[in-house]
């Protein structure tokens, strides 16, 4: 047993409000600037809808991730020799139109206009060609809200097994948002991809970097990863990427995009996975089984065996007791509520994500409603959003771990109702789908409450043991002059 | 742990591996590292927040590095909210977060502009004229005033300099007021709550000048006229944290996700703890996302939905069975069992009437003070009607009896909610009737007492029976429509009847009304409706409002925590409103101020009323046709101004301060002479209102200030008639002036409709909006983040600062300053042109003074000889005020001698507030320049504004609220202090909120607690306090008993479809028709996902992650139709005028709608419009204002005028237009030619 302590994320999607504050935050803080503006390390999508950039759930057309060949991973873009061989042409790129043209405007005409036959207006201008475009024609986030016709947005792979047609009508309409950043995988096809070996995965944290002094931009790292959140970078000609937010990390402060999260839908925190059964779970035979392959690879931080090994690791303690209290873990491990996006990637993702529940389906008579004990929750075969669906986004296809999840939600709500309504608790509704009245209030306590303290817990980086005292010393006292004068202040090597 | 990292195999050979060799480990230099770091590193982090009418007044923090502000994140430090309630934090949304853009963004205001041809002439005229002659020359020249009117809206901006624009504005003022008189100076500000101190800067300034404040939240149509009507109430709310208490949530028209972004988790956590969520939404909208069950409502129709609800509560909770919670509540709290005098009409039919009064008996049941204004019950207990204490004749003239308590004449009562049993007969009444193809007025049987009155019998029965009728439940005492089941679609109003009306199954609407009474009958009132614009903007918005008060009253939802309406229409609780009116409005030097309501300003001045399409006598009931004569919309406006009801700006064809000149020069020395004189000249006709002439030259509003608003691209209903009267310039519109419905009788008619009224209008930004596109002067303001002011909202219960985060960027000041600036100037040049002078000031009866109780029983005008002119009474007060307009300057920055010589006042609540003038003068310091204000309090800077401000008011200084408290105990006879006891000691300052957000202290000007035990609520101390609600009968009221309600077939709510406003038959030959097949759709427009009403719809973060610019939303159907593909370019247009902008098609949307989220202006990315020949306008181009006479009501307790209270209110959802792909788009950005520029007015060119 290899001990690794990981940052991980979930995000609840049944608590996401599609606002993009993640977005925006993210955007600010680290993409603003030439060369980076069609960039999003954090963008939120409308599902049903084919994304940004277009389609990259689609590996048939992308190529990224791994495959299982003869039992063995392979990266699905093909091997050291194929990537050799493509060097200086990397078919699987997407281009600038897949992501989008950025564009700007011609604000300044608001000011500056002398008289005109109309009022001014501030025209479109596009960012790459700077020439004014008469219409914008996509954007990060074109299909919100469902944006667009049924037809184009339906391209969506995860229709895949459900019977679409259903779901283009306005009486059946289905929604919900998918927020995306890199997924810090532990088994990341982006790092394997790269023939300079500039990406890596840092083993303190499990943040994946690209590193900005030997990315050499070939960009097999852009086309590696199914999820396509590394970018390139036109002005500086190399990759950039979602980077955990690792100096606020360090801090102990959470990433600006789960900070910032108004819908308070994500949690992070610690967790703790064998490094040495990797590629053995990313290899896992059947997709369907990945997801509970993967949830098997996390350690229990209780058990005193992997405390020792993880001890022995060089773990610290207080990362060892954050990882017991760990939200992350609780809601992917203990109440089985969270899943991997796109598990049949097998690059074993680090953010999970909770299902949303939904409203009834129309065709359903509320005279016959199909309700938990409670008389007035509707139960999860009555929700519009289809479970192969979710299902698809989650667990590989998998609709068993997918309705149990729900069942679990849904559960709750009928158990809390129970007690606030009538006052009395109903735990019938728990024992149907395995849940305890601990477990019932400890989700409550942790999804609905949910707390500054319990959505977060980060431990701070140990920066005092990875430089010896003096250094340490030096270190502080050398802040800032380390960049102009590194001969004099550079405080380790 | 270390500096080490993983690698995968390929490409990488060293270290030690593990997985079986699948990864390697490497211990590579990470310097690099600090790239990242060094880009997050900052030096400073400022509290502030983000002034935008969001209702989020959110924390957050800014980060500065370098001395540049590089971006905001939210705080998470707010006070922590009880147990078992989510916390606060985050709060901020994708829009705060992108504010940071606009900082050093292309388009900031960084100097004063002027339009050139503007400066250039008065800089000609400058050479040998004094300012205000400079100015005089100009606009009194045609062809040069029409020279720079023309042109507003077309470019052509100069820099100036401050000293410059200040001494033009203040020229036209000054000229203005001495010409024409201080009503012809105007501003707009919305929303004081957001920047209290920036709209108090303007307010001040305008208010010393005594010039008008336009009202906002009535002419946005957030205001909900329902509310003031039912509860006495501008608007009271839950605390979104109120939410979580609730168990059953049904939202309608309030996209929670989408506009209460920072709020809606609590909508999404509540379900966790149980709570049933059903969402109504015509289409698929953020909020269905949430809810256990979607009723895909037809737009508009709301009210039938939820009085088919009602139908199911009533018959199920109240009739079936007596649920004893329900039953006691609506006895208590409710008007129900007030007693009703039952009409009579020539041809035998019953119609309700006015609420029996005290007055109506021979002794008026021993009621001397005031009882033509005390309601009446039917005394079960001791026999025999009473008058129960609470109703409004106990609030004003007598102590102790204001108050909920069951008794009357000081003895204990029990009051029949029915007649039922024991009644002496039944008799069918008529209630009014407006669904599409069923008859006008429905005939139901209602059980009836009889009772002699001056020696007449009259029928009389309760509220409670009139409104179980009213619902069609068959209660067993026969007659017509009635139901028995709810699968009887003929009746209104079950369930089945809803069905066919909304769209929405019956089965849903039957499982709902149930599901929502039940589970407030088990929780005691923990059902809540979450409500908002998309049913509150509409014509008939009081009845999808009254349709869900009914349904909460019928289950004693109101005051109850996790109960009640909650109503999210802008950011209107200004928390510290007692401290701040008295800055903001100058009372502090001059009382009364001039208040003047919007909708009603906009709808005369910008000639709306002229095209006006509505026939009031359609929308009457059948008794009442007629009756008022030929009677348009506006014709009622004018009789409720004259009737003392509404203000008026201008108040009369005559400068006031010549009418008072007149007046002294007739001999008067006083007040009351003054009026006298005024009177008899109205009387003669020799003085009229304004509005009787509306577009006469006198009658012009001549200047306009719009500040922290942007009110031509955004909330302008009817933009393009803004354009075209108001300024004069290009415009969209496409129809005739020629009064469609007919010439209003009460106001003269001109053939010709005055175009260019306005001399000047002044825009206050940091963006070039399009208010600022049109303006003759754009001032550069400070940003949320370079200024200090506060910010409060309903949403939450902390008061917040923004604070200056960097000085004001290039030669931007804060409005406070620009103000002050002005006010100096406007002295300066005042001393010559001014000097002092006597005002007289118009005001109407005015809600929660003891004039609101004036016109008790028919509507009488004083104009045709039904009753005396008696100022106060039967016409507005009239006012004197004294200005030295010299001192304008001194008085701004200090606080005035009034406040201690005449108190303060809020809420029918007057008190002493000498003792804190005392304090600020030692706390924020005295005035130390020699002039009026030395020695008092100062005001110099916005900090101690700030601080004045929460010194005077009870939610921030613990001893005021005491104060206030024990005045109003007095009043209701019940001890109330120790509502606020625990915090008589805190007082909140500036600097306290800007370490950390603060909860405000529980006062009696708000309905709700702030306390450890309940989260802030409406109505909660109505009920558990039993303070009576600030109507006629002190209870809430499902009945409205005024003349004009009745008429208007409102007296109770119904059900009302739609008004027809025949734009798109309206539209005139001369536009140019697009040939691509239209689809005529009605026009939506909800608030947006990418901006705050127009603000952040042109900041590049949002422009990006939303579609780059204007959009519309339809239908696949309606795309189909009209061969629209997803992001065509389309055109809306109707006779209003014409948008451009490109279409999304989409799935979520119902057929026969346009969604056009607001406020999508044109200074973005709009292409001409091929119908109008000019720039594609905005959202509001294709709209047109409408009034509605029961929102005019006045000088009749709760329905009675006050600033932003009550009035009438600027609705738009009613609109249809025509929706056309536009194959080939023209930028229109071509120079501007002669012929052009004198076509202004011709459509289509």
């Amino acid at each position: 047993m290899r001990v690794r302590a990981q940052m991980m994320m979930v995000m609840n999607l049944d608590k996401c409000i599609g606002c993009h504050t993640c977005s925006v935050v993210c955007k600010n803080t680290w993409t603003n600037r030439k060369g980076m503006e069609y960039a999003w390390f954090n963008n939120v999508e409308s599902k049903p809808g084919i994304g940004y950039p277009k389609e990259w759930e689609n590996q048939d057309k992308w190529k990224g991730g791994w495959t299982r060949i003869n039992g063995k991973l392979e990266l699905r873009a093909g091997g050291r020799g194929r990537k050799l061989a493509s060097i200086f042409h990397n078919p699987n790129l997407p281009t600038i139109d897949e992501y989008y043209e950025p564009y700007t405007y011609d604000y300044q005409n608001l000011v500056d206009s002398g008289y005109k036959e109309a009022t001014p207006t501030a025209r479109p201008v596009s960012m790459i060609t700077e020439e004014k475009m008469d219409k914008v024609e996509w954007g990060p986030n074109w299909e919100d809200d469902l944006g667009g016709p049924f037809e184009a947005r339906s391209k969506d792979k995860n229709f895949e097994g459900v019977d679409k047609a259903v779901y283009k009508e306005f009486e059946n309409t289905f929604h919900m948002y998918l927020p995306r950043a890199c997924n810090h995988c532990a088994n990341p096809a982006c790092v394997a991809s790269c023939p300079s070996g500039a990406l890596y995965k840092r083993d303190e944290d499990g943040i994946v970097l690209v590193d900005q002094e030997q990315c050499r931009g070939w960009r097999f790292c852009v086309s590696g990863c199914p999820y396509k959140k590394v970018y390139f970078n036109w002005a500086t000609g190399k990759s950039e990427k979602c980077i955990g937010c690792y100096p606020r990390v360090e801090s102990g402060m959470p990433p600006a995009c789960v900070e910032s999260c108004v819908g308070r839908i994500r949690s992070y925190g610690v967790v703790l996975y064998d490094a040495d059964r990797i590629e053995e779970v990313a290899a896992t035979a059947r997709e369907e089984d990945l997801y509970e392959a993967q949830r098997d690879l996390f350690l229990d931080p209780y058990d005193p065996e992997v405390q020792r090994a993880a001890a022995e690791a060089g773990i610290k303690h207080e990362w060892i007791e954050a990882a017991q209290h760990s939200p992350v873990y609780k809601m992917a491990v203990e109440w089985r509520v969270a899943f991997p996006l796109h598990p049949e990637f097998r690059t074993l993702p680090m953010i999970w994500y909770v299902p949303p529940l939904s409203p009834v389906q129309t065709q359903i008579d509320q005279g016959t409603l199909p309700t938990e004990d409670d008389g007035v929750i509707p139960r999860s075969e009555a929700m519009r959003t289809p479970v192969k669906y979710l299902a698809n986004l989650f667990t590989a296809g998998d609709e068993g771990a997918m309705k149990g999840a729900l069942d679990r939600m849904i559960a709750m709500r009928s158990y809390h109702r129970a007690l606030n309504v009538d006052g009395k608790a109903n735990t019938a509704v728990l024992d149907k789908v395995g849940l305890t009245e601990d477990q019932a209030r400890d989700m409550y306590r942790y999804m609905a409450i949910a707390n500054y303290e319990d959505r977060f817990v980060v431990p701070i980086s140990a920066r005092e043991v990875i430089h010896e005292y003096d250094e340490t010393y030096a270190a502080q006292g050398a802040s800032g002059f380390d960049q102009a004068f590194p001969e004099i202040y550079v405080h380790d090597d | 742990m270390g500096d080490f990292l993983d690698r995968l195999r390929f490409f990488s050979k060293n270290g030690e591996e593990f997985a079986g060799g699948w990864g390697q480990v490497s211990d590579e230099d990470r310097a690099w590292e600090d790239t990242y770091r060094n880009r997050f590193q900052h030096d400073k982090v400022v509290r502030t927040t983000h002034g935008v009418n969001c209702t989020g007044s959110c924390s957050w923090k800014v980060f500065v590095k370098n001395g540049l502000i590089t971006w905001e994140m939210q705080q998470t430090d707010y006070p922590r909210t009880r147990p078992d309630l989510p916390n606060h934090e985050p709060r901020g949304c994708q829009r705060g977060a992108s504010f940071s853009w606009y900082e050093y963004s292309p388009h900031r205001i960084k100097h004063p502009l002027v339009r050139g041809r503007l400066l250039e002439m008065y800089r000609r005229e400058r050479q040998t004229k004094d300012p205000v002659e400079a100015w005089a020359s100009i606009v009194e020249e045609p062809e040069k005033a029409r020279s720079y009117k023309r042109v507003r809206g077309l470019g052509g901006f100069v820099r100036s300099s401050w000293d410059e624009v200040l001494e033009v504005i203040a020229a036209a003022n000054v000229y203005t007021t001495k010409e024409h008189g201080p009503d012809r100076v105007n501003g707009f500000s919305p929303i004081p709550a957001m920047s209290m101190l920036s709209y108090a800067a303007g307010s001040r300034y305008l208010s010393l000048i005594g010039g008008n404040c336009l009202s906002f939240y009535d002419w946005y149509c957030d205001l909900p006229p329902s509310s003031p009507q039912v509860w006495g109430e501008q608007t009271d709310v839950p605390e979104s944290a109120d939410w979580y208490n609730s168990t059953y949530l049904i939202v309608t028209g309030a996209n929670l996700p989408m506009t209460r972004t920072p709020d809606a988790h609590f909508y999404a956590e509540a379900r966790y703890k149980g709570t049933k969520v059903v969402s109504m939404a015509p289409d698929y909208a953020e909020y269905v996302k949430f809810a256990d069950l979607w009723m895909p409502v037809k737009q508009g129709t709301d009210a039938a939905a939820f009085l088919a609800m009602g139908h199911v509560a009533l018959k199920e909770f109240h009739l079936e069975r007596q649920d004893p919670y329900f039953h006691d509540y609506v006895k208590r709290y409710t008007d129900m069992p007030m007693v009703v005098r039952l009409e009579e009409d020539a041809d035998g039919t019953h119609r309700p009437g006015r609420l029996l009064r005290a007055a109506d008996f021979d002794d008026a049941l021993g009621e001397a003070n005031n009882p033509e204004w005390k309601t009446i019950v039917y005394d079960q207990k001791g026999g025999g009607y009473a008058a129960p204490n609470g109703s409004i004749g106990f609030r004003w003239g007598e102590d102790g009896k204001w108050n909920l308590e069951q008794e009357a004449g000081g003895r204990e009562i029990d009051a029949a909610l029915s007649f039922i049993d024991g009644c002496d007969e039944t008799v069918p009444v008529a209630f009014p009737h407006f669904a599409e193809n069923e008859p006008e007025e429905l005939a139901r049987n209602v059980p009836v007492r009889t009772l002699e009155i001056n020696g007449e019998t009259v029928r009389v029965t309760t509220v409670f029976d009139l409104q179980a009728s009213q619902y069609g439940v068959d209660r067993g005492i026969g007659g017509g429509n009635v139901a028995a089941s709810y699968d009887d679609a003929e009746v209104a109003y079950t369930p089945a009847w809803a069905e066919k009306v909304t769209g929405v199954k019956k089965a849903d609407l039957i499982r709902t009304g149930r599901e929502f009474a039940d589970n407030a009958a088990k929780t005691h009132g923990k059902s809540m409706v979450i409500l908002g614009a998309a049913i509150n903007h509409w014509y008939h918005n009081d009845m999808n409002y009254r349709a869900i008060m009914n349904l909460l009253h019928l289950c004693g939802c109101v005051g109850q925590s996790g109960g009640g309406w909650a109503h999210y229409v802008g950011q209107e609780k200004l928390r510290p409103q007692a401290g701040w009116a008295p800055i903001a409005f100058g009372l502090d030097w001059h009382r009364p101020p001039r208040h003047m309501n919007g909708t009603t300003f906009y709808y005369f001045h910008t000639d709306q009323w002229r095209y006006e399409t509505i026939d009031p006598n359609e929308l009457k009931v059948p008794g009442a046709r007629d009756k008022d004569g030929g009677y348009q919309l506006a014709d009622y406006n004018v009789v409720a101004q004259r009737l003392g009801w509404l203000p008026s700006a201008p108040h009369f064809n005559e400068n006031p301060l010549e009418t008072v000149r007149k007046a002294e020069a007739a001999g008067a020395t006083t007040e009351e002479e003054v009026a006298n004189q005024v009177v008899e000249r109205l009387k003669s006709g020799d003085l009229r209102f304004a509005s009787e002439d509306i577009d006469a030259p006198n009658s012009f509003p001549r200047n306009l200030f719009v500040w922290r608003s942007n009110l031509l691209g955004c909330s302008a209903k009817g933009h393009e008639y803004f354009l075209k009267h108001l300024l004069g310039t290009q415009n969209g519109v496409m129809n005739e002036a020629d009064a469609p419905a007919g010439r209003p009788e009460e106001i003269e008619w001109h053939e010709e409709a005055p175009t260019g009224k306005l001399d000047l209008l002044v825009d206050i930004n940091f963006r070039m909006n399009s208010t600022g596109l049109h303006s003759d002067i754009v001032l550069p303001t400070a940003t949320w983040y370079e200024k200090n002011d506060l910010n409060t909202s309903d949403m939450h219960p902390f008061i917040h600062p923004l604070s200056e985060v960097v000085n004001p960027l290039w030669e931007s000041r804060s409005d406070w300053d620009i103000f002050k600036a002005l006010s100096a100037k406007f002295g300066e040049l005042a001393a010559d042109h001014l000097g002092t002078q006597k005002d007289l000031v118009a005001m109407p009866m005015q809600h929660d003074t003891a004039g609101e109780i004036a016109q008790p029983f028919e509507v009488r005008d004083w104009k045709k000889g039904e009753c005396e002119p008696i100022p106060g009474k039967t016409l507005p007060h009239l006012k004197l005020v004294e200005r030295d307009f010299a001192n304008t300057g001194h008085k701004f920055i200090s606080l005035g001698p009034l406040m201690e010589q005449a108190g303060n006042a809020v809420k029918g609540v007057a008190w002493e507030t000498g003792e804190e003038i005392e304090e600020l003068r030692h706390h924020i310091g005295t005035v130390k320049t020699e002039g009026v204000g030395k020695g008092q309090p100062s005001l110099e800077s916005d900090v101690q504004a700030a601080d004045a401000l929460m010194t005077m008011a009870p939610e921030t200084n613990g001893e005021v609220a005491h104060r206030t408290w024990s005045l109003l105990s007095k009043k209701t006879g019940r001890d109330h202090t120790h509502l606020a006891a625990d915090r008589r000691g805190d007082k909140i300052h500036f600097r306290d909120i800007q370490a950390q957000p603060r909860k405000i202290i529980t006062a009696h000007t708000w309905s709700g607690l702030e306390s450890e035990e309940v989260s802030y609520t409406q109505g909660y101390t109505n009920i558990h306090e039993l303070i009576p609600f600030r109507t006629l009968t002190g209870r809430a009221q499902f009945y409205q008993d005024h003349e004009w309600m009745r008429d208007f077939g409102e007296a109770f709510c119904a059900y009302r479809p739609a008004v027809d406003m025949q734009s798109i038959q309206r539209r005139s030959a001369g536009s140019r028709d697009n040939p691509n097949p239209g689809v005529v759709l009605n026009w939506i427009t909800p608030h947006s996902k990418w901006g705050i009403h127009s603000t952040y719809n042109d900041n590049h973060r949002m422009l990006t992650l939303g579609r780059g610019g204007p959009i519309v939303w339809i239908s696949e159907v309606d795309a189909e139709k009209a061969g629209i593909s997803d992001n065509d370019w389309v055109e809306a247009a109707n006779g209003n005028g014409a948008t451009m902008a490109r279409a999304v098609v989409s799935q979520r949307i119902p057929e026969g709608m346009a969604m056009m989220y607001h406020a999508q202006e044109k200074n973005v990315n709009v292409p001409g419009s091929r119908s109008t020949g000019k720039r594609g306008g905005i959202l509001n181009s294709v709209t047109r204002v409408t009034v509605k006479p029961t929102h005019m009501i006045g000088g009749y307790a709760h329905l009675s005028y006050f600033f932003n209270y009550y009035g009438t209110v600027g609705s738009q959802r009613d609109e249809f237009v025509v929706v056309r792909r536009v194959d080939q788009v023209d930028w229109l950005e071509g120079p501007l030619t002669e012929e052009r520029e004198k076509a202004t007015d011709v459509p289509g060119r």
